[in-house]
């Protein structure tokens, strides 16, 4: 932690609000109102369970959709188990590859634009209040050219957020709970979780794994990690994640043509998340706008959190083209730009600074030698798990390598592996049921720990 | 004056952005092709735009008809003084530390760093019984709003102020728990408005109140400026108690509070089991383009089946959102250091002064002008007009933007909100336009 934050803590121990008075003790006190503590009435606490009997309730019911949902979201659980083994073994020394959390610092070019936006904003002259909740000007038009050039996205459909994660909920409440959704099996987990949550979905189906009303596309080795198509039926939303997490597999542009046609079709609307698209090492599409006719069935949501180690920081887009209009012939972009408008009230403007860094020449490079030293760890533990006679798929243009372990229960190979190597992975079994037996490593971590870890896994498996 | 004011036009004939709710013949169309998606009928609901935008476009608009006039914006409430260098050289430090191996940090906890959410229950919530662990720090109310909406659901009974900041309807009408909209009043149905106005000193009389799962209680309030007494907040954390509701108070602007009135819900004794609080920085220390608030989610909050609310909202914090920027989580921390503090009592202290100077503007011509001393906002009534009139009226002789109350309510008709944000300069240059209109 910075040195600032160290002083910071011991400064603070005088507490800002009795110093300067702020929620002043004696205000409370001299109205004669009792502090909340005393008045909770289990003063008298009995060691029985009957005082939770007695806990006050309100009326109020809970949301159903919350309760359909089956455990805590992913990686806050894996985090959780990483916890748990440490504590266990408080001197080994865990090797993260689960949680795909960048490792490497931010290049500079991109830092020093925050900074100089952090201390513009204690100027008269640099200070901004509220930006436009779409994104700097700037930014949007940047964005455009660097990632969309040619392809007939331009600054107006661009709205800037604080990331992916973020914007496929606000894309969930924009198409509300009537619409029926297809995701990829397996998938990153925020697709499934958020479409329960705004109860798009039925109950949870222990036998198979499944949310009932959700269309599983499974991507296995046998069909090559594209669905086939043929098997799939019709739903309104379809969530295609390319270069795919957890799989790694990056669909071609033949493949993405016929999702393309097949959306079509359909009348559907694709929501593509290309958050791993810089990774993309082959001639494998990058956006899903470069799929003639694509502009008129999908949307695209991408992040700068695994290009510029943005994952603190914050910062993401989702391009939304003027051809795509609902069935009655609303553009879908009005009505997001209203959920942008009133859900939520911009990404924050020193990350936007930042991200104009990003897509600037410079810092595109910069950008391109982080991607490529992930790459390079990506490399190392295909090169490992090959070496050890594991079918390995992915980690060509994705920062994730697939590993399967066939007739294993994945959390049991998860287990196993942490309890053995001190390395966290994560099970594929979490991503939906078509990941069961399979193990996501990630590529993300400092060379030597990868190297490390790596060592750890020929020595187990050899 | 009342004379100049008092056309009633419809609600929304005038706005210029293309309304939410607009049909399909008024759009361009740029292409043949259609999904078969159907528009999510809650957003076809929504009777205008977002309220601030359309303000911003007003603005625009003006400018391009006097691009020589000198407009001042008393609209929007959006801060306008510098941040003080301690938290913007704490960010700026934070963001050179994140390009080295030393200092770079990747994903944080959703619900915030343990120690900005540690210092938040201790600066705000000393002595309330707030733990850490209650604190959820946010990119900001309005995201926090939304998604308390999405925790919710759809089939709650909502009760908002009328006037109030218009974000809790608007949400309430997206995630759907509202009906369609009453053209002539201009309220949804299924919402409970509480109507408060200078006739109940601007406190809801919550015996007429139908009982509602969630109350949104805006306090101090935007627009009014009005910060509730301890006894008001007593009868309406009594009223939840009786009625099995849970509130959702925002406190942003708590720390304008000059009355000695309460500043957190949890001041108030049993609060902890039917209130919500949500603030933010915003307002604070100048953050609204920084973006970092929180939430408060009391451990002792059930569901009527005994669930804890907190533990839902936890899950939405980790499935809908990954947590604040960790650049504006540090110049948060900063803010609440004690240096930090200091200068966000004087920030207020400004914007107040600022108010002072137009209450007396609006004190000197005669007219009520309510607010103002709790709260960044004057809510200035012109009995007998229209709002956006009044609004009209003045932008085009004076050059000054304010936002028409009818915008936060049906019951927000008759008044026009000025906000006390701006530099000095602007606001005594306002004053004195306003006074050669209006006398």
């Amino acid at each position: 932690m910075s040195a600032i934050h160290q002083n910071l803590s011991t400064a603070i121990s005088s507490s800002a609000s009795t110093f300067l008075g702020y929620n002043n003790l004696k205000n409370i006190k001299s109205s004669n109102v009792s502090l909340p503590g005393r008045n909770s009435g289990v003063v008298k606490c009995v060691s029985s369970p009957s005082a939770e009997k007695t806990a006050y309730k309100t009326k109020v019911s809970r949301n159903e959709n919350l309760a359909k949902l089956q455990a805590g979201y992913l990686f806050p659980e894996i985090a959780r188990r990483r916890t748990a083994h440490m504590s266990k073994y408080p001197d080994a020394q865990v090797i993260s590859l689960g949680i795909g959390d960048t490792t490497e610092p931010i290049p500079e070019v991109i830092t020093s634009a925050m900074s100089k936006r952090s201390y513009a904003l204690s100027t008269v002259d640099g200070y901004s209040g509220y930006g436009a909740e779409q994104g700097e000007k700037q930014l949007r038009a940047a964005i455009a050219s660097t990632y969309y050039a040619d392809l007939g996205i331009e600054e107006e459909d661009i709205f800037v957020s604080d990331g992916a994660k973020s914007d496929i909920s606000r894309l969930q409440v924009l198409f509300g709970s009537n619409v029926t959704m297809a995701v990829q099996d397996p998938s990153y987990p925020a697709y499934v979780d958020s479409s329960v949550i705004l109860g798009q979905t039925g109950q949870f189906q222990k036998e198979v794994e499944k949310y009932g009303n959700i269309e599983y596309m499974r991507c296995t080795p046998e069909n090559g990690f594209f669905p086939d198509l043929s098997t799939v039926r019709r739903t309104d939303i379809i969530f295609f994640c390319s270069p795919n997490n957890p799989t790694g597999y990056a669909a071609s542009r033949e493949q993405l043509t016929k999702l393309v046609q097949f959306a079509k079709e359909n009348g559907s609307i694709i929501v593509y998340d290309s958050a791993y698209a810089m990774y993309v090492s082959d001639d494998s599409p990058r956006s899903i706008f470069e799929i003639p006719g694509a502009k008129e069935v999908a949307l695209e949501v991408s992040s700068f959190s695994k290009y510029a180690g943005f994952t603190g920081v914050r910062l993401g887009w989702t391009a939304i083209p003027k051809e795509l209009v609902y069935s009655d012939g609303f553009p879908v972009a009005k009505d997001f730009n209203r959920i942008v408008c009133t859900c939520f009230n911009g990404a924050s403007n020193i990350a936007q600074a930042g991200g104009l860094a990003c897509v600037s020449a410079e810092g595109i490079k910069a950008m391109h030698e982080v991607v490529g030293f992930y790459k390079e760890n990506t490399a190392i533990i295909v090169d490992t798990f090959n070496s050890l006679g594991f079918k390995v798929y992915g980690g060509k243009n994705a920062p994730y390598v697939w590993v399967h372990f066939p007739g294993q229960s994945s959390w049991d190979v998860f287990s196993e592996i942490l309890e053995k190597t001190h390395v966290v992975t994560t099970p594929g079994s979490g991503f939906g049921p078509g990941g069961e037996g399979f193990i996501r490593v990630s590529a993300f971590g400092h060379r030597e720990n990868v190297l490390e870890a790596c060592r750890r896994f020929k020595q187990l498996y050899k | 004056m009342s004379k100049i004011f008092s056309f009633n036009s419809m609600p929304c004939k005038t706005l210029l952005q293309t309304r939410a709710s607009v049909t399909v013949q008024e759009t361009e169309n740029v292409t043949d092709f259609r999904t078969k998606v159907s528009r999510n009928p809650t957003m076809e609901r929504l009777r205008c735009n977002y309220l601030f935008p359309e303000i911003s476009a007003r603005e625009a608009q003006h400018l391009k008809k006097y691009p020589n006039a000198n407009v001042i914006s008393l609209g929007i409430g959006d801060t306008t003084e510098p941040l003080p260098d301690t938290v913007a050289s704490s960010m700026a430090n934070y963001a050179y530390k994140l390009a080295t191996p030393a200092g770079y940090r990747g994903y944080g906890a959703e619900q915030g760093s343990k120690e900005l959410r540690k210092q938040i229950s201790e600066t705000f919530y000393r002595d309330m019984g707030v733990k850490d662990t209650e604190v959820f720090v946010s990119d900001g109310a309005q995201c926090d709003i939304s998604r308390l909406q999405l925790l919710f659901g759809a089939n709650m009974s909502i009760a908002v102020q009328d006037p109030t900041f218009p974000a809790y309807v608007d949400s309430g009408v997206i995630i759907g728990q509202t009906g369609d909209v009453e053209k002539e009043s201009g309220s949804y149905q299924k919402i409970e408005y509480m109507t408060c106005g200078p006739q109940n000193s601007f406190f809801p009389d919550l015996s007429k109140t139908a009982r509602t799962d969630i109350i949104f209680f805006c306090n101090p309030n935007n627009p009014t400026g009005h910060a509730a007494t301890r006894q008001q907040l007593e009868r309406l954390v009594q009223f939840a108690q009786e009625n099995g509701s849970i509130i959702v108070y925002d406190a942003a602007y708590a720390v304008y509070i000059t009355e000695g009135r309460p500043r957190s819900i949890y001041e108030i004794p049993g609060a902890r089991k039917v209130a919500i609080e949500v603030s933010s920085f915003s307002k604070i220390v100048g953050f609204t383009g920084v973006r970092l608030g929180w939430t408060v989610v009391p451990e002792e909050l059930l569901y009527s089946n005994g669930f804890p609310v907190i533990k839902d909202f936890n899950r939405i914090v980790c499935t809908c959102f990954n947590g604040a920027s960790r650049i504006a989580q540090a110049g948060g921390l900063a803010s609440l250091s004690p240096e930090g503090f200091k200068a966000v009592l004087s920030l207020a202290d400004y914007y107040k002064e600022n108010a002072e100077i137009l209450l007396e503007t609006f004190s000197l011509l005669g007219l009520r002008a309510y607010g103002g001393i709790n709260a960044p906002y004057l809510w200035v009534h012109f009995p007998g007009s229209n709002s956006w009139d009044v609004f009209n009226e003045i932008l085009e002789k004076t050059h000054i933007i304010t936002v028409p109350g009818s915008g936060f309510g049906p019951a927000g008709k008759e008044f026009v909100r000025v906000t006390a944000f701006g530099h000095r300069e602007k606001i005594l240059e306002a004053s004195k336009r306003l006074r050669s209109l209006l006398s």
